[in-house]
């Protein structure tokens, strides 16, 4: 068997191979970093960042708790108190929020459609993906200058399509324990010779070993933990994501515990990070929002317009970005107008941060977006 | 020794190869598989819904009583330990089922028409939704199995139907209560016409209004339809008006009805059937065939599925396919040439390999991570996550194997007949001790795809 010592040495090694990394090493990434969540099943945006300045509000959630005991934040907005971990930071100026903004996706109202275009970055209403079906974060990676096969982190078991694509990125799950003999790793490596798909995956799963760290569960903290620890490393960007959000019934109760595991999520980056976190970006980003109304079962359900959480040093904090369009202007009479193209604060995060030329975003990374309307989310 | 159409059947259609057993190659055998698999009843059942509902109702008064007593953790530990005796039952029924292109379709709706178990009283509902509500009706009308798959209590309750109330309904109105239109939206996205079909939010609106009434009763576990929940009126759902008289369970049955053999419904699910058994991307003109036999014979599911076996890409040798999680492990155990009756579903053994591998696989039983079921394609299961929790696995069941005095090389025989190429039954040949032989075999591309 091979110790940890030679499994981090060939680790390495393929690391540094030319086939791997086709990288000019004169050239590096720079310092800034972005942790991207992408929170499954909807995040409800008012009943989150609850606009208790609109008048409108206490009619449309007669039952919902959106009031009680939320933290206020500039006298229109407040924080709902299964958020009171984030609460800090918002006073630090380390924590934002972008209020009524929505991928371009319209009207089917589907998790998976609007999942897919979250990730994707497609500017098309009905989902349709771009030609190459691959991450929005990805084609951004393929044209930082110096990026590396490390330069990126996709974390979790489930997939990720916000980072698949043409350019090569790091993988991680923290359910995988992974180590393999020098001879069976040969006798492997023949095995899939032939099948491309194997191969593929295989060379991808062939650095695990170097990580072998078990973690039991996937859960925000977990999480949080490994980007630390590569971002801290040779990793600039890390992603993962954080579902539960679909708050049909009983939404009380419901959001509680995902609500829970991205304040952890948040403040373990912040906690690791260190003086890292000064350059750092945390963008959470939902496939869309939840109806303005109430549903007859304490819930709400699939909506439109919703909100993103933005934290770290590197973002302009303590302050809800957007333009609220106020209650009495639903979209369809059911959700919250979408006011802005959540896009767009993700592309001018991309832009500022890793010097990706605005052309470039706005035509290879999010179709059609337009960055003037984000300029105000950098610090 | 089977022969390579033989294999190909057996594992694209089937749950793998079985020493001694001559699996079907021709799709008549393979369509003769369905009425019986239809009428044949399953190796371990769960146990009766009633007795299902009991216990979840002596869980529940436990805790009241007592809400960290010793009586409520008794009963929830009944529970789970009832979960788990399903859960290795069904990965047995999938193994060692007498009609296996049965059991693969039944699979198959029972994703299509996903329940997950999510907290207790799902725990005890979902494992009864496809025995009762998918298998009767695998081999008949499609219209059929919508209505028992989308009505059944365990879907109800999992789509928060239990929970929707017509607002202008009495109870409505007396409780200030609304719709939930969760059910309304997944059963036209996910269960009939896809979501790019020709629906609106108008049309999820209206039929959730159409379905209110439905819920289930907690004491029994029973599907109950309370009139005094119903939303009053018509309702108006891709075009046509439904219900209007006094409100009836019929209402939403004849919208069912009418979905089941809409032009949109034959598409899709002619495309998803293809695509599950063929290939990520099916030939579109077997899909075209199965669409118009679907029309034709308004949701005979055979006829659809004859169509699909009619097309020379259902017997090519392209295996495109990745094999799911619990199809390998029934696979790797149907290989092994045990008996079914040899194996207990109480014993703790098996339930740690079947569970425990489940679960390392990302592919827990009962609990898909929502409405629209497994992934599909060969990319999201194949990813340096997906492939070396699979040789994670293999590593494991090498192990058993190999405590169990099997032969590796046999064993490669066994599993994957004329598939074992010379290539791999060098490797597995090679393998320094038995249990990496067992390893590379059941992490081979060859046992992995279909």
């Amino acid at each position: 068997m091979l110790t940890r010592r030679t499994l981090l040495a060939s680790a390495c090694s393929a690391a540094a191979s030319p086939l791997l990394t086709p990288v000019v090493f004169a050239a590096t990434p720079g310092e800034n970093r972005l942790v991207v969540i992408v929170l499954r099943g909807a995040m409800d945006g008012i009943g989150s960042v609850v606009p208790y300045g609109d008048n409108r509000l206490p009619e449309l959630r007669p039952t919902l708790a959106t009031a009680v005991g939320m933290a206020d934040l500039d006298g229109f907005y407040g924080l709902h108190p299964h958020f009171a971990g984030l609460q800090p930071l918002w006073q630090s100026g380390e924590l934002g929020f972008v209020h009524a903004v929505s991928t371009p996706y319209r009207d089917k109202r589907s998790h998976f459609d609007g999942q897919d275009a979250l990730e994707n970055g497609t500017g098309a209403m009905d989902g349709q993906m771009t030609g190459g079906r691959d991450g929005w974060l990805n084609r951004a990676i393929a044209r930082i200058p110096g990026a590396s096969a490390e330069t990126a982190i996709a974390i979790g078991q489930s997939r990720l399509l916000l980072m698949e694509g043409g350019a090569p990125v790091g993988s991680w799950s923290p359910a995988t324990e992974f180590a393999l003999a020098e001879d069976e790793r040969g006798l492997l490596a023949r095995l899939y010779a032939d099948d491309p798909l194997f191969r593929a995956a295989f060379e991808g799963a062939s650095g695990f070993s170097e990580m072998g760290r078990a973690v039991p569960r996937e859960n925000g903290r977990a999480l949080a933990e490994f980007a630390v620890e590569r971002l801290n490393g040779p990793a600039r960007i890390a992603a993962f994501s954080l579902g539960g959000w679909d708050t049909h019934r009983g939404q009380d109760n419901a959001i509680k515990n995902p609500a829970r595991q991205l304040a952890e999520a948040i403040t373990t980056l912040k906690a690791g990070l260190g003086a890292n976190w000064e350059r750092t970006a945390v963008v959470a980003v939902t496939e869309f929002g939840r109806t303005a109304r109430e549903n007859g079962s304490r819930g709400t359900d699939h909506g439109t317009g919703g909100a993103m959480v933005v934290a770290g040093g590197a973002l302009r904090g303590s302050k809800v970005h957007g333009r609220w369009p106020g209650l009495d202007n639903l979209y369809e009479d059911r959700d919250l107008m979408p006011t802005g193209d959540l896009r767009a604060w993700a592309g001018y995060t991309l832009h500022a941060l890793f010097g990706i030329s605005a052309v470039d975003v706005e035509r290879e990374v999010f179709p059609g977006v337009d960055l003037r309307e984000a300029k105000g989310i950098m610090a | 020794m089977t022969t390579m159409r033989q294999s190909i059947a057996a594992t694209r259609f089937g749950t793998g190869l079985r020493p001694g057993a001559a699996p079907p190659d021709r799709a008549e055998d393979l369509l003769a598989e369905l009425a019986a698999g239809a009428s044949t009843p399953m190796l371990i059942p769960p146990s009766p819904l009633a007795e299902r509902a009991a216990a979840f109702k002596a869980f529940r008064e436990a805790r009241r009583a007592d809400p960290d007593g010793m009586e409520m953790k008794g009963q929830r530990r009944g529970m789970r330990e009832e979960f788990r005796r399903d859960s290795v039952a069904r990965v047995l029924q999938r193994a060692f089922g007498a009609h296996p292109f049965f059991e693969r379709l039944s699979a198959f709706w029972a994703d299509n028409f996903t329940t997950s178990a999510r907290g207790l009283a799902l725990v005890m509902l979902v494992p009864t939704h496809e025995p009762e509500a998918i298998r009767p009706h695998v081999a008949g009308r499609f219209a059929d199995l919508l209505k028992a798959a989308v009505l059944h209590p365990a879907m109800l309750a999992y789509l928060d139907q239990s929970a929707s109330v017509g607002p202008n309904s009495p109870a409505g109105k007396r409780r200030d209560r609304g719709l939930n239109e969760n059910l309304a939206r997944e059963v036209l996205e996910l269960h009939t016409l896809g979501a790019d079909g020709p629906y609106s939010q108008k049309d999820v609106t209206e039929f959730a209004e159409l379905l209110t009434g439905f819920m289930v009763n907690v004491g029994t576990g029973e599907r109950i339809f309370r009139p005094r929940v119903a939303e009053p009126g018509a309702e108006t759902v891709l075009g046509r008006s439904y219900g209007g008289g006094q409100a009836s369970p019929s209402d939403a049955e004849a919208f069912l009805e009418d979905l089941a053999v809409h032009p949109g419904t034959a598409r899709h699910l002619s495309h998803k059937l293809a695509a599950h058994f063929i290939a990520d991307a099916p030939p579109a003109d077997m899909v075209a065939r199965m669409e118009q036999e679907w029309l034709r014979t308004k949701g005979e599911l055979t006829a659809v599925y004859a169509a699909m076996l009619d097309h020379p890409a259902a017997w090519s040798d392209d295996r495109a396919k990745i094999r799911q999680p619990v199809e390998i492990i029934a696979a790797a155990l149907r290989a092994t040439g045990a008996k079914p009756d040899d194996l207990d579903p109480d014993r703790r053994q098996l339930q740690t390999g079947v569970i425990g591998g489940l679960s390392r696989l990302n592919q827990p039983m009962f609990r898909a991570p929502g409405p629209d079921g497994w992934p599909e394609d060969a990319a999201a299961w194949i990813t340096p996550q997906g492939l070396a929790a699979r040789l994670d696995w293999a590593t494991k069941m090498g192990r058993v194997f190999a405590e169990r005095g099997l032969d590796p090389r046999r064993y490669a025989i066994n599993a994957l007949g004329a598939l074992a190429d010379d290539e791999l039954r060098f490797l597995v040949g090679a393998a320094a001790e038995k249990w990496e032989g067992f390893a590379l075999a059941l992490a081979s591309p060859a046992f992995n795809r279909r």
